[in-house]
């Protein structure tokens, strides 16, 4: 990597001439020299290098106080239903405000199943790309490429909403789930009615939205295995596919895990998009074509018409509860592709 | 004898296949992958061209029924947003790399802040919202400006704080011992010495995190709110594009849609263009290779 570096400024230039310039021989009798006067006349600069250091360290510390604020406010707020339903809360099925009776089980699932079917249909994908982008493509393809893979990072997520409600959920409506109904309907997880909106609109939309994350870090971890180990699959006479399974996959496979969590972080909280198109209804239905729910899709769609505190709170003990299971889903994910682009060299088994 | 030879052509014919197969998937998935996003363009494109007049610009939104209106609130209201978040997050995202890169080298402290950066950076922005609602709209009694700026300066720091830090950390050693044998003090050293020599690859990373929080909806639907009218006022609700386009596809009004379409398109062009703007510094840029 080469670094240019920019001229030093002038400010700086003239300081030294100030210090270094040519030092008169003291023309009073005053032991102390000009250069040391000066140095003394303009102050000692150890409080204003410690006073920039402290704020430097506070400014770096706000990070912790922006999560433990998150995290004590969370907890503050949804007292009322922590205190009345415990850990019950997350294993009953009803959501009934007008009762007060709530359970989350149905969003659990929802964000669950909608993240997994994300998964299911981004992995193989981004995978597909990432080997295509660092194994097989031409050079002059492969900027364009990944441009185009980052800038499906760069949409935000309403745009995506849109877009879904407009043109994916009539696409999916006419095409493709007649399809997996006609094709897949014996295992019941396709069967009509079919509205369009629902947990499978939900989950396809949201694999769009995750591939970008889970391919470029796939790419990055495969970029980081050894250029040696490709060439020595390949001279014991493997085909290109033999090297990329053998030689790329599995020493990268750590870090690709680490990304497809990564990317399951982002299924999981993942609010705009998913809250358009997957009829938020607080039910759990075995077809995948049904309306559904996903822990932040309800926070998204109900919090503003919650008006009495229990409703509220129960609201935010959704919102803690996904705030944990991402942090946890994102350290193990960070701890992974760390070992990998930064740790020890790939093992080979 | 013969029969291990067949055994053998018909491998061979396998790995032939396997080979070709897994080239002719890995390709398609490309095309795969790429399809939505071309599709997502053109109609952007297509449905948001069609419907962008100067009225967009000008225009607050009409009242139901009525044609015409535009966004124009909104996209005030997004900058003024925009400005505040930035105002907040970019001053303690950059001081936080920093400290990062300058005086946490190697130290417990800065590998622990670093690493809960990267988590907060991972933390659904509907829980910040809801966060910043339980801090700072119930206890004032109203939606407002001011805490919607704020969750969005929040979501700003660990990006900013992460890209200064990695940008710092490519300035020579050397640029900072010429710097000190001049007799500059550390902290002038650290601001107008490294921090100016990293300074594209720095601003990168600051449109990053614009361009990230200039689309986000779900910490502003509690925070901001979003307002109908015109209002520049810090502690009353305010409206923004993103909250804008996701009330308006979700109406059943077909010339709300038109709207939303366009509106959209000004938010993709905003941040694709800052984006791509980013990828021209950043490879054209004095810290060739940063990105």
């Amino acid at each position: 990597m080469t670094l240019r570096i920019q001229e030093p400024r002038a400010p700086q230039l003239a300081d030294a001439e100030a210090v270094g310039g040519p030092v008169p021989v003291a023309s009073s009798p005053s032991p102390v020299s000009t250069v040391r006067r000066f140095l003394t006349g303009r102050g000692s600069s150890a409080m204003a290098d410690s006073t920039f250091r402290w704020l430097m360290l506070a400014c770096a510390l706000s990070v912790f106080v922006i999560v433990a604020l998150i995290a004590t406010e969370l907890v503050k707020s949804s007292q009322l239903t922590l205190a009345k339903f415990g850990i019950k809360f997350f294993f009953g099925s009803a959501w009934d405000p007008v009762s007060e009776n709530f359970g989350a089980l149905p969003f659990v699932y929802g964000t669950l199943v909608s993240s997994l079917v994300a998964l299911v249909i981004a992995v193989p994908l981004a995978v597909g790309v990432a080997v295509f982008l660092t194994e097989m493509c031409p050079k002059s393809l492969r900027g364009v490429l990944s441009f185009l893979t980052e800038l499906l990072a760069a949409i935000p997520s309403v745009v995506y909403g849109l877009w879904a409600i407009f043109v994916l959920v009539p696409l999916l409506r006419t095409y493709v789930d007649p399809l997996l109904i006609k094709l897949l309907g014996w295992t019941g997880l396709f069967v009509a009615p079919d509205f369009g909106i629902g947990m499978f609109a939900a989950g396809v939309i949201l694999a769009i939205m995750i591939l970008p994350i889970i391919s470029s870090l796939t790419r990055e971890v495969m970029t980081a295995v050894p250029h040696a180990q490709r060439e020595a699959v390949l001279a014991l006479g493997a085909t290109r596919w033999e090297m990329i399974r053998m030689g790329v996959l599995r020493n990268a496979r750590i870090g690709i895990v680490g990304s497809i969590i990564l990317g399951l972080g982002r299924a999981l909280g993942e609010t705009m998009a998913v809250a358009m198109v997957i009829g938020s209804s607080p039910t759990i239905s075995k077809s995948l074509l049904a309306p559904a729910s996903t822990m932040a899709s309800v926070i998204a769609n109900e919090f503003a018409e919650a008006a009495d505190d229990t409703y509220r709170s129960a609201l935010i003990e959704i919102g803690l509860a996904l705030f944990l299971v991402t942090i946890v889903v994102n350290v193990c994910a960070r701890l992974l592709v760390w070992a990998v682009t930064r740790g020890a060299p790939a093992r080979v088994t | 004898m013969e029969n291990r030879l067949k055994k053998s052509a018909a491998n061979r014919h396998w790995r032939w296949f396997a080979n070709h197969l897994a080239s002719v998937l890995a390709v398609g998935a490309t095309v795969v992958v790429i399809a939505p996003l071309v599709a997502i363009f053109i109609d952007l494109v297509y449905k948001g061209a069609s419907s962008l007049d100067l009225n967009f610009f000008t225009k607050i939104p009409a009242p139901v029924g009525e044609t015409g209106g535009g966004m124009a609130n909104s996209i005030v209201g997004s900058a003024v947003l925009l400005g505040l978040a930035s105002l907040l997050g970019i001053p303690v995202g950059i001081a936080a790399g920093i400290y990062l890169a300058e005086y946490g080298r190697g130290a417990k402290l800065s590998n622990v802040v670093r690493f809960t950066a990267d988590v907060l950076n991972g933390v659904p922005s509907i829980v910040m919202g809801i966060a910043i609602y339980a801090l700072l709209v119930a206890p004032m009694k109203g939606f407002s400006a001011f805490a919607g700026g704020v969750v969005l300066g929040i979501m700003m720091v660990p990006t900013v704080a992460r890209t200064t830090e990695e940008m710092l950390l490519m300035v020579p050693h050397a640029v900072r011992e010429a710097a000190l044998g001049l007799g500059v003090p550390a902290w002038r050293s650290t601001l107008s010495i490294t921090l100016r020599t990293a300074l594209p690859g720095v601003i990168t990373g600051c449109m990053l995190a614009f361009a990230r929080v200039a689309g986000e909806t779900a910490p502003l639907l509690f925070t901001a709110f979003g307002n109908q009218f015109w209002s520049m006022r810090l502690d009353q609700p305010i409206s923004a594009l993103p909250l804008q386009i996701y009330v308006y596809a979700l109406s059943p009004y077909d010339e709300w849609h038109r709207l939303a379409w366009a509106g959209s398109l000004v938010l993709i062009a905003l941040i694709v263009i800052s984006v791509a703007l980013v990828r021209y510094v950043t490879t054209r840029g004095t810290l060739k290779g940063a990105g």
